[in-house]
């Protein structure tokens, strides 16, 4: 906690780096990326194009190379097949073969199993070997793309192969993925056994919502601008809405999601570092540290309501239609029992305690299988005090709204009201767009892009850290016991914007969910 | 949507524009502002396809403007172009006559309000770029000083004229080569003693690149030629051995670094909406290149003599015993394992024994040395007293790192002392 009292790193200058050089990108220092679950979904969509990417924009250290692990009997040659085709089809840069080529050339396999003592053998071995060939001078990151029951495992392997030995001159990383536990305990339990291992600077939580160009960008529009801040308080805000939905099921995910549900998926994290990107107080400064001092500070004011029952909701999607197809209601998925308590939709009301935020309730919600994906943060204005115009002149017009759209048509909304034309006084909300996507997105890197690189540079703020994710959790962890004790989640229409109770939770307060 | 107006002015122009994108639904004009791009017939469609692709990147209204000066009458015909998979607006504007002499008058009512203006010219430009009309508009000028004949004396004059706003496309096609020099300085801290920029004739990127270096890092800069294509190697000369990044093929380089194995490293010579979407992610002044800029007309300046110094500091530098403590200092890095050390040992034991190798070495040596005999007159009758103290200093340092190298074969050694003697002598 006295990072601010550290001196900055006086090592030797680079003569050839210069502040003002604006156009010299950072490029990592040679080391590896070891996967674990290679052959996972995330890492045959994401990691391994997001690799491809960042070393087709020169962004990869030349000698770079990637070891995958998992329980297959691969060669090197098998695997680079893999990669390629899992680049040629996901990557967003196109294909160049002298790219291809360099990195094909780190590419190394490792089979095993994860409680196999040999295989770790092997992997020591394949990484000294890396060091010696590619130059990747000791510095290894461990991606850790498997399931988190797994991660003691992998932990203890890593350390008693010696794989996590720290040592002088050369760096060793380990990067776990969400979720970070199941409630607070457990992810004081995961914390240990990770941090038992690795220094905590070393352990690097991954929340590709954080690598999001929009999210960061919520950042520059909030803290460059000076028209948006003063309005940003309960004198103007009357609530904020934040949403992210998800059109599709849960699809071959059964085993992880059920006994999970959609507060701990996606509540606990996503939606909370959204929250506390839109409530958080300007950071003296943009570096990890002063950046996760104001998170923490949010995060830290946020309270629940005190009637769980009045101002929470949760449902599962009932079989139906969803965008005309015929889909199946949650408890006939494949490998999810029928009794089974699990939510696929969460919403709940939670309020800031701040002197900026006293009265202005934040509502969030996630769910599957609703009307559109989507992820936005609707900041809700409050109606003016006084309008000059008849009822009838100003019945189409609703609460000014800032929005900020996440995913996908990334960009932003202003809602106000505009006369409609002709010879009457009539009031109408109109969209004015600022569409980060489309044609502007489309070479700006991938979220697993700018978190793996920032990985290799052990340059942290886009990473929260184990307080974070107990804030969450103290958060969330009330909710989730109530829901326990509470009967069962209530079904709702596929396709839909979720249960009826999500909408009677907000009817109370008199107010509606937005449509995003 | 392509809509064609002959003889026409500004105002049409802009009502077109208006009236395509109404037709298209009025998409969202997020455009980030304008690219008037001064071109020639015969090279425009190249020019419009390499804007509009970089437009991807950043969405913006392109002007182009050709220029056909000549005796008849002035004339303006254009070709509005909306949607038609581009991603911004683009006006092609044909300037005929005496209009030509004036093409601001055209391009000013068609800017975007209140957003940058990017003049580019892909064939070369302007002497002085922000001297020159549609120049005067633009926030940021960028020339190609590679589109030029004779490219390095213009660039040359260029850089005298040079104002707050000016880049240059030699400049841009370095980022990636000095991205991979400033990264090797990063991951190696080490002093440099000199450099060494490697090109085709009359490359202006490669006198940019050397005056970057002489610039950043305040040692001797040497310019070679060779067959290119463009910059085929950059070098800079450390105590323990050159870090290099070499490109002979224009597509994939080596990157070397003393005690650490070659890395292959895709480096390809990047198209030109490529290089135009750089330009255009940052639109204040590259101080930078400025700095570059000025690095290069004062050694432009430095008199012959100076060049010869530079020449001599750089060639003490690489003896051959430089050279050979290089590799010694790369199999040392390599044999991090005690059976790669065994390995390594024999190799070099192996190429010890073989008398081609020993004699390629003393050879090497003998030529250095030749060079180093000719170059001593001149040298030791200059003022250049700067470069003799530090080729003293650099000396007995040099004949230190032999020693450490105790792997290398006898011969070697012996070739590395004397020659370190012999530097050691003269100065």
């Amino acid at each position: 906690m006295t990072a601010e009292l550290e001196e900055e790193s006086t090592g030797p200058v680079n003569p050839l780096r210069d502040p003002q050089d604006r156009r010299l990108p950072r490029i990592a220092g040679p080391c590896s990326l070891v996967i674990f679950g290679v052959t996972g979904d995330l890492a045959r969509k994401k990691l391994m194009p997001a690799v491809y990417d960042l070393a087709n924009r020169g962004l990869l250290p030349p000698g770079f190379a990637l070891v995958g692990f998992a329980r297959r009997d691969f060669s090197n040659q098998d695997f680079a097949q893999i990669v390629h085709d899992s680049v040629k089809e996901y990557a967003r840069t196109p294909f160049r073969e002298e790219v291809w080529q360099q990195l094909a050339e780190g590419f190394r396999f490792v089979p095993g199993d994860l409680t196999d003592d040999a295989a770790f053998k092997h992997l020591r071995e394949t990484v000294d070997e890396l060091d010696v060939n590619r130059g990747t001078g000791g510095n290894h990151a461990f991606y850790l793309s498997i399931p988190p029951g797994l991660f003691p495992q992998v932990v203890e392997q890593l350390s008693k192969s010696g794989l996590a030995d720290d040592v002088h001159g050369s760096w060793r990383r380990v990067v776990i993925e969400k979720p970070f536990g199941h409630n607070l305990q457990s992810a004081r339990e995961l914390n240990h056994v990770v941090e038992s291992v690795f220094p905590p600077e070393a352990v690097f939580r991954i929340d590709h919502y954080l690598g999001k160009e929009t999210v960061q960008n919520m950042l520059a529009v909030r803290f460059a601008n000076s028209m948006f801040e003063p309005v940003w308080n309960s004198h103007y805000v009357d609530h904020v809405q934040i949403t992210m939905a998800e059109d599709i099921g849960i699809g071959g995910r059964a085993g992880y999601y059920d006994g999970i549900g959609a507060a701990r998926d996606v509540i606990q994290n996503h939606l909370l570092q959204l929250l506390a990107l839109t409530a958080m107080e300007e950071p003296v400064s943009f570096d990890a540290w002063s950046l996760r001092q104001e998170k923490k500070k949010v995060l830290a004011a946020v309270k629940l309501p005190e009637r769980l029952d009045l101002h929470t909701a949760r449902g599962q999607y009932a079989p139906g239609w969803a965008g005309g197809v015929k889909v199946q209601g949650y408890l006939q998925e494949d490998g999810i029992p029928k009794s089974s308590t699990t939510e696929t939709f969460a919403a709940l009301r939670v309020d800031v305690d701040t002197r900026r935020w006293a009265g202005v309730p934040f509502y969030l919600r996630t769910g599957k299988r609703l009307g559109r994906r989507v992820t936005e943060v609707a900041v809700m204005f409050k109606r003016a005090p006084h309008l000059p115009f008849t009822k009838t002149e100003t019945e189409e017009l609703g609460q000014n709204a800032l929005v900020m759209r996440i995913q996908p048509d990334e960009g932003i909304t202003l809602r106000f009201g505009a006369k409609v034309p002709g010879t009457m006084m009539e009031i109408r909300d109109v969209n004015m767009d600022f569409a980060y996507g489309g044609s502007f997105t489309e070479s700006s890197p991938e979220a697993y892009e700018r978190l793996i690189l920032d990985m290799l540079l052990g340059d942290p703020p886009l990473f929260p850290q184990h307080t974070e994710v107990e804030l969450g959790w103290k958060i969330l962890d009330p909710v989730i016991n109530y829901w326990a004790e509470h009967g069962k989640p209530e079904q709702y229409d596929s396709g839909g914007w979720g249960p009826d109770s999500a909408h009677e939770m907000l009817a109370r307060d008199g107010r509606a969910w937005r449509r995003p | 949507m392509i809509i064609d107006l002959t003889s026409t002015n500004s105002s049409e122009i802009a009502s077109a524009l208006l009236k395509a994108r109404r037709n298209a639904g009025s998409p969202a004009m997020g455009m980030i502002g304008t690219i008037v791009v001064v071109v020639d017939e015969s090279s425009h469609h190249d020019a419009l396809k390499a804007a509009n692709e970089a437009g991807r990147e950043h969405p913006s209204r392109v002007l182009v403007a050709i220029l056909r000066p000549g005796r008849g009458a002035g004339g303006l015909d254009a070709e509005v172009r909306v949607g038609e998979g581009i991603p911004g607006e683009a006006v092609l504007l044909r300037l005929h006559g005496d209009l030509a002499r004036v093409p601001e008058s055209v391009i000013t009512p068609l800017l975007l309000p209140d957003s940058p203006v990017i003049v580019w010219w892909p064939g070369g430009g302007p002497k002085v770029p922000a001297e020159d009309p549609l120049g005067k508009i633009g926030r940021r000028r960028v020339t190609d000083a590679a589109g030029t004949r004779r490219a390095t004396e213009v660039f040359k004059t260029r850089a005298e004229g040079y104002r707050p706003g000016d880049t240059d496309f030699a400049w841009t096609r370095l980022t990636p080569w000095r991205a991979l020099m400033a990264a090797a300085l990063d991951q190696y801290p080490t002093i440099v003693r000199g450099a060494e920029v490697v090109s085709a004739k009359g490359n202006p990127s490669a006198d940019l690149m050397a005056a970057w270096l002489q610039c950043r890092l305040g040692v001797p800069v040497e310019q070679k030629q060779s067959r290119g294509p463009g910059l085929t190697a950059v070098r800079m000369f450390t105590p323990a051995g050159p870090i290099a990044l070499t490109r002979p093929d224009g597509a994939v380089a080596t990157f070397s670094i003393p005690g650490q194995p070659d890395r292959p490293v895709a480096l390809k010579r990047r198209t030109t909406s490529e290089l135009l979407s750089e330009e255009l992610r940052r639109l204040d002044p590259d101080d930078v290149y400025a700095q570059t800029l000025a690095c290069m007309v004062e050694r432009e300046e430095m008199p012959d003599r100076a060049k010869v110094v530079d020449h001599t500091a750089r060639r003490s530098d690489q003896t051959a015993a430089e050279k050979a403590a290089a590799r010694t200092a790369g199999v040392a890095g390599k044999a991090a394992s005690p059976t790669l050390e065994a390995k390594a040992a024999r190799k070099t034991a192996a190429a010890a024994k073989k008398p081609g190798s020993a004699s390629k070495t003393t050879a090497a040596a003998k030529s250095a040395r030749k060079a180093v005999a000719k170059k001593a007159a001149p040298a030791a009758s200059t003022k250049a007293a700067g470069t003799a103290a530090t080729r003293k200093s650099a000396a007995p340092r040099k004949s230190a790192t032999p020693r450490k190298g105790a792997a290398a074969g006898a011969k070697k050694a012996a070739a590395k002392k004397s020659a370190g003697k012999r530097v050691a002598g003269r100065s």
